[in-house]
């Protein structure tokens, strides 16, 4: 199962893959146009603080509690890959609150959003790994 | 400043219509040209902090930024341009002599440009180098003048110690200090897989690269800095740098805010100490002196290392080379004048040596006129720029070339010109913890192998024009190459005919 996996060795913190993250999920053929004068709301983020700087995004767990917690059924796991399904979610936040990584965050439209590793808007290549400057996220199989 | 002088040399221009505000332009920039005004969300920017290096310009998503050229202007004077007066102002502010890096910019003739390769027709095929085997080894090192066999018939293997390389390049000697951790491990690891050498410069070999020793040439210079037994042995060869292309004459200063942490392990110098390199090496007056520090470094690797000599190409250099190759050197590195640096004098820099290509010409013909050609292989470097370049050096009678600012080039450089500043954003000519982090060696050293095979297929390719499948038969065959627009005498240096002859 092929991953995103961040090395903070490799982060600079330019936040780019914040702004393909959310250009990503607008459909869009042009950055410019759909993000002009927009306040982002990625699905990734960077922490950092002082010289450490890294992604988060969901790890997409073997055994996810925010599936276990999820009280109508919205989040599932299918092919490895955590999904929400955007019509069954109530916005109870309880994936919020259980996901151990920060990586679920409430959308701007009453939803939950989280990574779900493009597969709905760029065919499964996230857009995080292929924006990264320093190859300091990458998607592959690691074989845990 | 209540007067200020010298107005911006380049202009940031922001399509505010394609700008995100991702802001990515402001953290990446280490001279601090972008800003984000939080009032107002909008990115602005400082002209007079760029310094041209198009670092935002690349990451930028949306492409909204470029960097022109300030139109900015003096009245028109073909004596007094733009340059000099800014430069006269400059010195008439600070007192100091002026810096630069990078090699000599100025237009004096690039004679690469000026030589036209030949490529066979009818009476002889060329070679297609897809379908036919084609060589691009060479061997570096003394060649023995005689076959000698023993009294069984036997051939008696007396043959010095040589470099083998797949291609005739190498990585040119930069510094662990003048360059980060980081360039350094994208040639090391680059020069492996492609079976050539990396030079460590006179930074001494950072402990993480003794792995690579077999790839890499470990260099001796004036200043000494991490020479030990250990150090000499590990590499494949040693080289004793006696002058450099971008500064014949004068040594180096690396800033002792540069001489941090490991650099100051590996150099053997008290961090935050200037490491100076004198202009000469104390112990050397003479091809003599120069003999005794050969036959020193021969000696300290038992016999089994070439010995490299590195020269700059200055006015007499063919009577120099003609010195080194009778001092027990195997190798003679020469370096012309547009050759790189991470910091030289500009007046140095920019007037102080001569062109590759006529010190090699003549250095080539003067060691074959004495009969000693081949007891040392040349090596020649001062701006490769290409394949072409590469394969008019060896017809010239190059063995190798040495490449220095093409490799920085394919691992992010810019050419702008600021290594003297320490702030380099593409993480190469900098010790700057945040900065060095920028060149990931994963992507670097796989750029450096992208280049140089690519390198190496176009002088298959230019090589099977000649219908010459061997580098080794090129070398020194200027029947190959024709000049244009050069005058007798410069034709007569080098060694060739004019076009349509």
């Amino acid at each position: 199962m092929k991953r995103i996996y961040v090395n903070e060795k490799w982060c600079l913190g330019c936040h780019l893959c914040e702004y393909y993250c959310a250009f990503a999920s607008t459909n869009q053929s042009d950055m410019a146009r759909a993000l002009c004068g927009v306040k982002i709301n990625p699905k990734i983020k960077i922490e950092e603080n002082d010289k450490i700087s890294f992604a988060v995004s969901c790890r997409h767990c073997d055994e996810p509690l925010c599936v276990k917690g999820c009280i109508t059924g919205a989040l599932s796991r299918k092919d490895g890959v955590i999904t929400i399904d955007r019509d069954r979610c109530i916005g109870c936040y309880t994936c919020i609150l259980s996901c151990p990584y920060g990586a679920i965050s409430p959308s701007d439209d009453g939803a939950v959003q989280k990574c779900e590793l493009c597969i709905k808007t760029n065919g499964g290549k996230p857009q995080c790994v292929a924006g990264c400057p320093n190859g300091a996220i990458v998607f592959e199989e690691r074989g845990e | 400043m209540p007067v200020n002088y010298l107005y911006p040399e380049y202009e940031i221009v922001r399509n505010y219509d394609r700008c995100i505000v991702c802001r990515a332009c402001e953290r990446q920039c280490a001279n601090e040209a972008h800003e984000y005004l939080e009032d107002k969300n909008k990115m602005v920017c400082d002209d007079a902090k760029c310094v041209n290096c198009h670092r935002c310009v690349s990451l930028c998503p949306t492409r909204a930024l470029k960097i022109v050229k300030s139109d900015h202007t003096f009245k028109e004077n073909g004596n007094w341009t733009k340059k000099i007066i800014n430069e006269v102002y400059k010195q008439a502010g600070s007192g100091g002599v002026l810096l630069s890096s990078m090699g000599n910019p100025e237009h004096y003739p690039v004679y690469f440009d000026k030589i036209l390769l030949n490529a066979s027709q009818v009476t002889n095929p060329p070679i297609d180098p897809l379908r036919e085997p084609m060589e691009t080894k060479v061997f570096l090192g003394a060649k023995p003048a005689k076959i000698e066999r023993d009294e069984n018939g036997k051939l008696k293997r007396n043959t010095p110690p040589h470099l083998t390389l797949s291609m005739p390049i190498m990585f040119s000697a930069m510094s662990y200090g003048s360059i980060s951790y980081n360039a350094h491990e994208s040639l090391a690891r680059a020069a492996k897989e492609l079976g050539i050498l990396y030079n460590t410069g006179e930074g001494g070999l950072h402990e993480d690269f003794a792995q690579y020793g077999e790839n890499t040439i470990v260099q001796v210079a004036s200043g000494r800095f991490g020479v030990h037994t250990t150090y000499l042995n590990t590499g494949a060869a040693v080289e004793i740098k006696m002058g450099q292309g971008a500064k014949p004459g004068i040594g180096g200063h690396l800033p002792g805010t540069k001489i941090v942490g490991d650099v100051s392990k590996t150099r053997m110098i008290p961090e935050g100490s200037d490491s100076i390199s004198p202009a000469p090496h104390h112990d050397i007056y003479s091809i003599e002196d120069l003999r005794q520090l050969v036959y020193s470094l021969k000696e300290a690797t038992a016999y089994t290392k070439p010995v490299i000599v590195k020269i700059a190409a200055v006015h007499n250099i063919s009577a120099i080379a003609s010195g080194i190759a009778r001092s027990g050197a195997d190798i003679i590195s020469i370096d012309g004048f547009r050759g790189g640096t991470g910091a030289a004098p500009t007046r140095i820099r920019d007037n102080v040596g001569i062109p590759i290509e006529l010190a090699l010409a003549s250095v080539d013909k003067r060691l074959r006129d004495e009969g000693i050609r081949d007891n040392v292989s040349i090596v020649v470097g001062g701006s490769i720029r290409s394949s072409a370049d590469i394969v008019k050096a060896v017809a010239l009678g190059a063995d190798c070339v040495y490449i220095g600012t093409s490799a920085l080039l394919a691992i992010g450089c810019h050419l702008c010109r600021s290594c003297q500043t320490g702030k380099c954003n593409w993480g190469i000519a900098t010790q700057r913890e945040d900065l060095v982090k920028r060149l990931n060696p994963n992507i670097g050293y796989k750029r450096l192998v992208n280049l140089m095979t690519a390198w190496q297929h176009e002088i298959k390719e230019m090589m099977g024009g000649m219908g010459i499948n061997s580098i080794e038969s090129l070398r020194g065959n200027r029947l190959m190459l024709r000049g244009v627009g050069l005058n007798e005498k410069e034709l007569e240096i080098l060694g060739i005919n004019h076009a349509g002859e």
